[in-house]
């Protein structure tokens, strides 16, 4: 623990204990060997002294007296006793009072045998009760939301979810109601607890009061297995503890990492271990046979096809699409069989929808921690995060709302942010550039699109230290904004402050489970593991490596548009859904149906994978030994539970498997060989091998270094024309990914998206809310159903990406600057 | 489509001016809402929760508290009477008896006509005038079935009963949930001064006891 100033020295059951300054009497006793009974407290929330289970004897200088320690920090001197006669009688007393109205139903009850109250009657109470008159009675369990279920009798009053509610998540949406022996908690009535965080509820109940549908009635505690993993279900990288019972897993909890996630879950993290176990998952490879139909096939007859299909042919008419799902193992065995033994350098983990890959590498980066420095200064120039990366939202909520850091958010939409930002610049597409210009006194006078010079030079006072004093570093949230500008627009305004605000330091964005994983081990054009360049790499590789392409090849982008014409003759998907994922749908389906043969590896036959001609069965991060590395370049341990379906097999054993077929040794034989090769070709991964990861498994290893910054020559946006609405398409948590989809609890979740205008722009259409118009953009006319929504800006139009109602990705055309939709007169 | 009238919508952003911030008026408006509907209904709770930046479930959670804010429907004129000790003694229970008998209504229901809703409480602090009941919280001081039944008379007449000796006030009883017949206005020069209390950098204007050297407008 990092402490300024003195420490404080306290004596607990005779001991001398030295306490931080500031620090609570309950956790500095906990933190030297001596535990205190507790309910309310929790280390991440603020202390409300709420159960009163935590009394101890504590003298002062004035005597003895009962005090809840978690209300108490620890003041020099102070005597306490923790074991004392009247300490025991208190805790025994509160014990017995707070199990007059608790049901002894542990028989039934899922918490019981990991439940504190059970536990702590145990240890500290009084054994018998004294009641015997009814206790109270409510209705038994009532849904607060979709998953989440509240058994109010079994309640105890601790104020954590509630507290988690309002304080961590800023979704005050249950609450207590009414008043002493007719105190609940409970939602508004008919307006559920909507929260992307209300698994976390369901952790920190103290009893079994709150429970999560998918693990009511499941397991109990002492059947399960656990094993501590990284969540892969987007880039923050938060730990989670992996329970399963009879080989399925049961339920995801959140683990504590002091670097990441607070013990914290997004709902999507916690629940998505639905869809790696659902039945729909592929077992055995598929082979398109003559017929023209996919059928089922063995693992020789479907490597052998593919091997077939890779031999001998032109590594120019190779491309390797996705891998931002894989493990890092498995990513370097993938990049080392595409770029070290077929030579193909047409390779792209991002599919369209990311930054630059060599670009977010050479920028200097931010750790989470840095990010959140209290009374820091953080620039939004990115995704919505709470609907992209739940947890890190979670973080810089309370950066803002907790710990002074002042937020400035560059969007082209309102965000979950949004009601805490300093300054909210609504930037529309394409403009972002012009703006950040404008914070630093470059460009004219004029507003571009809703923001006044005046308050964009405001900001810029802000960002540069001049408004608000020096030392208060500046962190760049950098991701796309939205699907439908090219990321050109981001990268160009990013430069912008790159060189405007001293040590300003940038935090990517980019989403998908393992994408800076792929980044940093070469899955895109242009690199080689370790965040290199081909040219500055090859010395290394070429020892190491049969061979290293020659040029920088394709992106995702331009691989699909090589392969819509014909350029394409092995067409290879890591876990690519190309037809969901890639922005621009047209271009996604016409580089599938142009490319020659396609491999994919993958969980589920998704669109994209019905189109395959050979498809391989991989393993869910529940069934893969290996590490991910996050958005920070955290590099940590994902663990295997539990078997695969069928005869699914880790992507990494795919590679070495296919290039045994085309005569290559990997020389990978577990996930372990592959440190061992990096510790010798990647210097920034030289401090990581196997060993240090199990050492700091919470924690992880972080991964420094980059290679220098590129300036991606600067983008050219049409100028806006007023007549036309400059279209924004961003994510929600949840969409018809085929993860989401495939799990249970989340599916029904994902909102129908209609085109939103801004509300004064969407009067000025003339349509009733829900009717239909008709709009021209790049890829011809298109039917819509449109909306008003105050969280759009003016000048434009929002859709959510990858949802019901309309296709974001039949409005896209990749290689626009930005999309610009006129509506068309009836 | 908004709950509060006119009025009472020009009213609760008065109310809301006046703290510093607008959470802090959820009680005020939860009062102002009770006295639009006799109670408080849901459309005015999501209402007080949009105009003040809480949820819905704060403000039930912070209404829900006081025992006098009804989220049920209640009568025109809600009758307390109190069954505590002193009033016990003295005909408290007889009196609740009378009083549901005449009305035809079990205690903790409302009459058929919606005009009265009887409740059995506790102590009302009046003992030294027991036994005594209200009617919407105006006090009737050593009252008997004949008292109640006058009180009923006049209401249902559409006379005031409070000139009965009650209170030595001769104005109208209101319906249920109106407190105060006098709004209270703050000047705007005596008002606390609209900052979150992290910002003040003055006393307030409210308890500056010398007079104020300054003008009205630099405070």
């Amino acid at each position: 623990m990092n402490d300024v100033g003195q420490s404080v020295e306290i004596t607990v059951d005779g001991r001398t204990v030295l306490a931080n300054p500031g620090e609570l009497l309950i956790d500095a006793c906990e933190r030297t060997g001596t535990y205190i009974p507790r309910f309310c407290h929790h280390p991440r929330m603020r202390p409300v002294g709420m159960c009163r289970s935590c009394l101890v004897e504590v003298d002062t200088g004035r005597g003895p007296a009962l005090q809840a320690s978690c209300m108490l920090e620890c003041s020099p001197g102070m005597q306490v006793d923790t074991e004392s006669e009247r300490t025991r009688k208190a805790q025994a007393g509160v014990l017995e009072f707070l199990l007059v109205n608790h049901p002894l139903d542990c028989p039934v009850c899922d918490k019981g045998g990991e439940c504190p109250l059970q536990d702590q009657t145990m240890a500290f109470g009084p054994g018998e009760s004294r009641f015997v008159e009814e206790k109270r009675h409510f209705e038994k369990p009532i849904p607060v939301n979709d998953n989440v279920f509240l058994d109010r009798e079994r309640c105890i009053l601790c104020d954590r979810c509630t507290r988690f509610a309002d304080e961590v998540a800023g979704d005050a949406l249950i609450h207590f109601q009414g008043r002493g022996s007719d105190t609940e908690v409970n939602t508004f009535p008919d307006e559920p607890f909507s929260s992307y965080f209300s698994g976390n509820t369901v952790q920190v109940c103290p009893v079994g009061a709150l429970t999560a549908a998918p693990y009511r009635f499941k397991a109990r505690p002492w059947d399960l297995e656990e094993v501590e993993s990284t969540s892969v279900v987007d880039s923050v990288g938060s730990r989670i503890a992996v329970q399963s019972s009879r080989d399925c897993v049961l339920r995801f909890q959140g683990v504590d990492a002091d670097a990441v996630n607070w013990g914290w879950l997004c709902d999507k993290e916690r629940f998505i271990f639905e869809a790696y176990d659902h039945e729909d998952r592929l077992g055995t490879p598929l082979l398109r046979g003559d017929d023209g139909d996919l059928a089922p096939t063995g693992w020789g007859e479907a490597l052998a096809a593919a091997a077939a299909a890779l031999t001998d042919v032109d590594p120019d008419r190779i491309a390797v699409l996705g891998g931002a799902r894989l493990t890092n193992e498995s990513q370097y065995a993938w990049t080392k069989f595409a770029k070290g033994v077929l030579g193909t350098d047409h390779v792209d983990a991002q599919l369209g929808d990311g930054l630059p890959a060599d670009f977010v590498l050479g920028l200097p980066r931010a750790t989470i921690d840095e990010a959140c420095t209290p009374g820091g200064i953080i620039v939004l120039l990115g995704p919505d995060p709470k609907e992209e990366l739940g947890s890190l939202y979670l973080r810089l909520r309370h950066a803002v709302v907790h710990d002074g850091a002042t937020l400035i958010e560059l969007t082209p939409r309102a965000t979950g942010l949004t009601p805490f930002a300093d300054h909210s610049l609504r930037v529309r597409p394409g403009e972002a550039v012009d703006v950040v210009r404008a914070m630093f006194g470059e460009g004219g006078t004029a507003p571009i699109g809703g923001v006044t010079v005046e308050e964009a030079q405001a900001v810029g006072a802000i960002v540069s230290g001049a408004a608000v004093g020096q030392n208060r570093p500046v962190t760049v949230l950098l991701g796309r904004q939205s699907l439908a500008e090219a990321p050109g627009t981001v990268v160009d305004a990013a430069l912008v402050l790159h060189d405007w605000i001293a040590d300003v330091r940038f935090l990517s964005m980019l989403r998908r489970g393992n994408v800076h994983g792929a980044l940093d081990l070469g899955l895109a054009p242009g690199l080689l593991p370790g965040r290199v360049g081909l040219d500055e790499g090859r010395p290394r590789f070429a020892a190491a490596w049969p061979t290293t392409p020659a040029t920088k090849g394709r992106d995702a982008l331009e691989s699909l548009r090589a392969a819509a014409d014909g350029e394409v003759d092995v067409l290879v998907l890591l876990g690519a859904d190309v037809l969901t994922d890639v922005p621009d749908h047209d271009l996604a389906r016409r580089g599938l149906e142009g490319a020659g043969t396609v491999i994919a590896l993958d969980l589920f036959a998704t669109p994209t994978v019905a189109a395959a001609d050979v498809v391989l069965p991989a393993t869910a991060p529940t069934e893969t030994d290996g590490t991910v590395t996050n958005l920070e370049g955290r590099v940590s341990i994902v663990a295997r539970k539990v078997t695969p379906p069928g005869t699914a097999r880790p992507d990494w054993m795919i590679a070495v498997e296919l290039a045994r077929r085309l005569g290559a040794d990997l020389g990978i034989s577990s996930p372990d060989d592959v440190w061992a090769e990096l510790s010798v070709v990647s210097p920034i991964h030289a401090h990581i091998d196997p060993e240090a990861l199990a050492v700091q498994a919470r924690e992880g290893i972080l991964v420094s270094g980059g290679p220098a910054l590129v300036r991606p020559a600067p983008l050219e946006v049409p100028s806006h024309d007023k007549n036309s609405y400059r279209l924004v398409v961003t994510r929600s948590m949840y969409d018809c990914g085929v993860l989401t989809a495939h799990s249970r609890s989340l599916a029904g979740l994902a909102p129908v998206t209609r085109l939103a205008f801004e509300p004064t722009d969407f009067a000025a259409l003339g349509v009733a809310e829900g009717g239909r118009i008709e709009v021209r953009g790049p890829r011809g006319n298109i039917d819509v159903v449109v909306g008003p929504d105050s969280r759009v800006t003016k000048g434009t139009a929002h859709l959510l990406f990858n949802q019901r109602g309309v296709s974001a990705g039949d409005l896209i055309e990749a290689t626009a600057a930005v999309i610009d939709l006129t509506v068309v007169p009836v | 489509m908004s709950f509060f009238t006119e009025a009472n919508a020009r009213t609760a952003a008065e109310v809301i001016a006046r703290y510093p911030r607008p959470r802090s008026a959820v009680i005020p408006l939860l009062h102002l809402a009770q006295e639009q509907e006799g109670w408080v209904t849901r459309d005015a709770m999501v209402e007080i929760a949009e105009l003040t930046g809480a949820t819905p479930a704060e403000v039930l959670g912070t209404g829900s508290f006081y025992e006098m804010f009804r989220f049920h429907p209640v009568g025109r004129y809600v009758v307390n009477v109190c069954t505590n000790i002193s009033c016990q003694l003295l005909g408290g229970e007889e009196l609740l008896h009378h009083v549901e008998e005449s009305l035809e209504v079990h205690a903790g229901g409302t009459t058929a006509d919606g005009m009265f809703t009887v409740e059995e409480v506790e102590c009302v602090a009046a003992c030294t005038e027991a036994p005594c009941f209200t009617v919407n919280y105006r006090y009737f001081h050593r009252a008997d079935p004949d008292t109640f039944d006058a009180v009923v008379d006049d209401l249902r007449a559409g006379r005031s009963p409070l000139a009965r000796g009650a209170q030595g006030d001769d104005g109208n009883l209101p319906a249920h949930g109106t407190l105060g017949r006098l709004r209270q206005h703050i000047p705007d020069d005596r008002r606390a001064g609209v900052v979150p209390p992290e910002q003040a950098d003055q006393e307030p204007v409210w308890l500056r006891t010398a007079p104020s050297t300054t003008s009205a407008a630099d405070a």
